[in-house]
């Protein structure tokens, strides 16, 4: 039985075999969407946890450490998010209305922000490495490390495995060297920085092209685009994009101490 | 019953049968295979994928077990050693147990059993085939050329700073089968919200249907965790950052943490789906309604979310606090009532039922037994005080070889036996089976029930040499073990057999309920012809235990000898179209 003979009827409107109407599919597919995101959630999820656990054991080291970015550069990031995800949202709502040239437009937009979000990144990411802030073994950090940063990091370090019995401050190896781990601990928060910018950074690319890959097929009228249901998958997509972000945002850039 | 034929079209001017459509025949090419997006090819495909990472991971247990031997191994050197007990985890957790029954079984089934014709996105689903292969041959690859000595846990900082071993490929491999797994999960989760058949309510959803539901919540919620940690080991390795190596702060138990967020709920991902095809299994042979059907879907609900409460009973001894060990375990203990109520459940519906002993009922006892073994010994393990004792040791090894091969396999093999006459359209032969069964059930017992008395007197785990004293048990176990390869290398060959020989399969060999059994064997491309109505709950065996109980057995339909043509019966399920 061939699909043309059992949906004769919804042939033009791209109905899938395996479903029975187009309100049923498409309900499926923002069903689909919404479980990816839970999965994304639960991907970045580890790595604020990972990053909440040793701000906690490492307070010092990284209220030192998070000084060192460009907090007005991630405030613009910030803005240039939040615009592309009103535009988004406005995209969808072009398309449910079947405006075309909106759609275009609106999509345009997002697609620019994301651009200048990668161009601003690039700007920071630059400079750190200029700096040594990439961890590593080059890494490095200017500021000397003041005696109290040690000390704060020495008493912060007896709770290094989660909870463990206290160990006093003699009991470190006669070759250990605060100095050293202090640095380390700066290198623990640029190294949290780079993975969760960065991962951030590669979701935004992904964005990029599914972005602009709906851009090419609404302008060339392609039939896979007639519904709406495409532009509002993607617009869910970048809203998560947009929404890790302004958790990281404060998260890493802001913060302070207590 | 009426007498229409569910395939007009299969039935020539003369009467006779024409070689009916299915989904095996329908083409033959192999670019019909490797671009189906029916869930059914793609759920052969991944049996054949999988059978073969089963053959791989089972050769490196049989190295293990050889070196084992003797008390100072020489066969193998002590790296050769470690490689290959790390080999033999990583191909069976994550490329046989994690997707066995899932992506075969399930992925065949589920839209059956719902009465949907394909999965919400078969293509997600062929992707996900795609990602497990593209995984399956770079970690096959990585230990074919090198190796990997880091267990498969990845404990850090070993594999971040001190293995030599080629730690990042085999991660990478596991990270991308990770994504495959967790698109059968989206896939499952959305297809059981919305595409059931009318009239197929929620309670009214075969067990089976539901394990997969849960399994699928603990796929979607825990598999992202593990990946982006074992990605972050990826990083340590190639980039040098620092997240979990104590040299900068960073902490290793966090990254147990992490690890076992996910890799102990993927333990109940191997089990649960297992119990659902024992809740199917038992109910179709005792011909009862399953006892307390509810109590036995939600306590798959309270498994899957208690499973993600419990992952620090793996770290008691290796420098959690106290305090959140007291509340692990306590957690663990609670675990074990629902997995209790499954097998109250079970021996309930066999109590007084009218029980049809076939190969599929024996492995499903033998998982009941070697499951409750399992459970209970877990118990012994979630206690804070004896697992000080008892951690790492041969007891764990023990009681986990129990719940994933007494338990997971003995499962995946009740159903595959249950299911080859759908999924081949041939029966496969009954005495060859009850034989594999008890070799099996024995082997696996001559194997796994020493490793208890090792580890309870203090064996360790993963270590190439042991004293002397404790020969005699390693031996038992050795010579188990091949017995145990004898009960599986039976079925690969009478599975292989029935192919050709097999006797036609009807489309209700065993007389059982289920949307599945409705429809011939091999399921026609779409499944359905009309869209199923259900009207009633699954299980409904009352009408057929009163009519066996009378001496009535004409539900059964008899199998046909290969040589013979096979004329198809008019189909009972029209009984569905009647109800309209």
């Amino acid at each position: 039985m061939s699909l043309e003979l059992q949906h004769p009827a919804v042939a033009p409107q791209r109905l899938s075999h395996q479903f029975e109407q187009i309100d049923q599919q498409n309900e499926i597919y923002i069903v689909g969407m919404w479980t990816f995101l839970v999965t994304e959630i639960m991907f970045f999820g580890a790595l604020f946890v990972a990053l909440t656990v040793y701000r906690s054991v490492y307070p010092d080291a990284f209220e030192q450490a998070h000084t060192a970015l460009n907090v007005w550069l991630g405030l613009t990031n910030t803005f240039i998010l939040l615009t592309s995800s009103f535009t988004a949202a406005m995209a969808v709502r072009s398309k449910m209305l079947g405006e075309r040239t909106r759609t275009l437009f609106f999509l345009a937009i997002t697609i620019m922000c994301a651009f200048g979000f990668l161009c601003v990144k690039y700007v920071e990411y630059s400079a750190e490495f200029r700096e040594h802030h990439f961890p590593g073994p080059n890494f490095h950090w200017e500021q000397p490390v003041t005696a109290s940063a040690v000390q704060g990091d020495l008493s912060a370090n007896s709770q290094v495995a989660l909870g463990s019995p206290k160990i006093s401050v003699n009991e470190f190896p006669a070759n250990y060297q605060p100095q050293q781990l202090a640095l380390h601990k700066r290198e623990l928060f640029f190294s949290l920085y780079f993975v969760m910018t960065g991962l951030h950074g590669f979701h935004v690319i992904i964005g990029i092209f599914v972005l602009g890959t709906l851009w090419l097929l609404i302008y060339f009228r392609h039939p896979t685009v007639d519904d709406y249901m495409p532009v509002e998958l993607a617009g869910l997509y970048w809203h998560f994009v947009d929404i890790v972000w302004i958790f990281l945002y404060p998260l890493v850039y802001l913060i302070g101490k207590q | 019953m009426s007498s229409i034929p569910l395939n007009p079209g299969a039935l020539g001017s003369d009467g006779r049968a024409r070689a009916r459509e299915n989904y095996l025949n329908i083409k033959h090419t192999v670019s019909s295979w490797l671009l189906t997006a029916d869930h059914k090819r793609i759920a052969v495909l991944y049996m054949i994928s999988i059978s073969v990472m089963f053959l791989f991971g089972g050769l490196a247990a049989a190295g293990i077990r050889i070196a084992l031997v003797r008390p100072h191994d020489t066969f193998f050197s002590s790296e050769t050693y470690n490689k290959l007990f790390s080999a033999h985890g990583i191909i069976m957790v994550f490329f046989f147990l994690v997707p066995s029954i899932p992506a075969t079984l399930g992925n065949f089934l589920l839209p059956i059993m719902i009465g949907a014709r394909d999965l919400a996105f078969p293509r997600l689903n062929l992707l996900s085939w795609y990602l497990f292969m593209f995984g399956a041959v770079l970690v096959m690859g990585a230990i074919m050329f090198g190796g990997i000595d880091t267990g498969w846990t990845f404990y850090e900082p070993y594999s971040s700073v001190y293995a030599n071993t080629n730690v990042v490929a085999v991660i990478v491999g596991v990270f991308i089968a990770g994504f495959s797994s967790i698109a059968t999960g989206i896939n499952f989760l959305v297809t059981v919200h919305k595409m059931r058949a009318p009239g197929l309510t929620w309670f009214r959803l075969p067990l089976f249907v539901w394990a997969m539901y849960a399994t699928s919540i603990i796929i979607v919620l825990g598999t992202p965790v593990v990946a982006i940690t074992l990605l972050m080991v990826v990083l340590e390795r190639v980039f040098g950052v620092c997240v979990f190596n104590p040299a900068c702060g960073g902490d290793p138990i966090l990254f147990e943490h992490l690890f076992w967020f996910y890799s102990h709920p993927a333990v109940y991902i191997m089990i649960l789906p297992s119990m659902g095809i024992i809740s199917e299994v038992i109910a179709c042979f005792a011909r009862k309604r399953i006892f307390g059907y509810e109590f036995v879907a939600f306590s798959s609900m309270a498994i899957a979310l208690l499973g993600f409460l419990v992952w620090g009973h793996h770290m008691f001894v290796t420098g959690e606090s106290m305090y959140s060990g007291m509340v692990f375990s306590l957690i663990t203990f609670l675990i074990a009532v629902p997995s209790a109520i499954k097998v109250f459940n079970w021996s309930a519906t066999l109590y007084k039922g009218n029980v049809w002993l076939t190969a599929p009922l024996v492995f499903a006892i033998g998982f009941i037994l070697l499951f409750t073994i399992g459970g209970l010994t877990g118990l012994y393990l979630a206690s804070l005080a004896v697992d000080v004792h008892l951690n790492m040791t041969y007891f764990v090894v023990a009681h986990f070889h129990y719940v994933m091969v007494g338990g997971a396999i003995f499962g995946y093999m009740a159903g595959l036996h249950f299911w080859w006459p759908k999924i081949t359209g041939r029966m496969y032969p009954e005495g060859w089976a009850m034989l594999s069964a008890f070799i099996l059930f024995i082997g696996f017992n001559l194997t796994f029930f020493p490793q208890f008395i090792l580890g309870f007197d203090g064996m360790p785990r993963r270590y190439h040499f042991y004293p002397p004293e404790f020969q005699m048990w390693n031996i038992l176990s050795t010579a188990g073990s091949s017995v145990l390869a004898v009960g599986m290398l039976i079925p690969a060959f009478y599975f292989l057999w029935s192919l050709k020989y097999g006797d036609i399969a009807p489309a209700n060999p065993w007389g059982a309920k289920g949307l599945e059994w409705t429809i011939p064997s091999p399921p026609p491309s779409f499944n359905f012809e009309t869209v199923p109505i259900v009207t009633e709950e699954a299980y409904a065996y009352e009408a057929i235990y009163a009519a066996e109980l009378a001496g009535d057995y004409s539900h059964v339909e008899a199998s046909i000898p290969y040589n013979q043509e096979y004329v198809e019966k008019p189909q009972s399920n029209i009984s569905n179209e009647e109800h309209q």
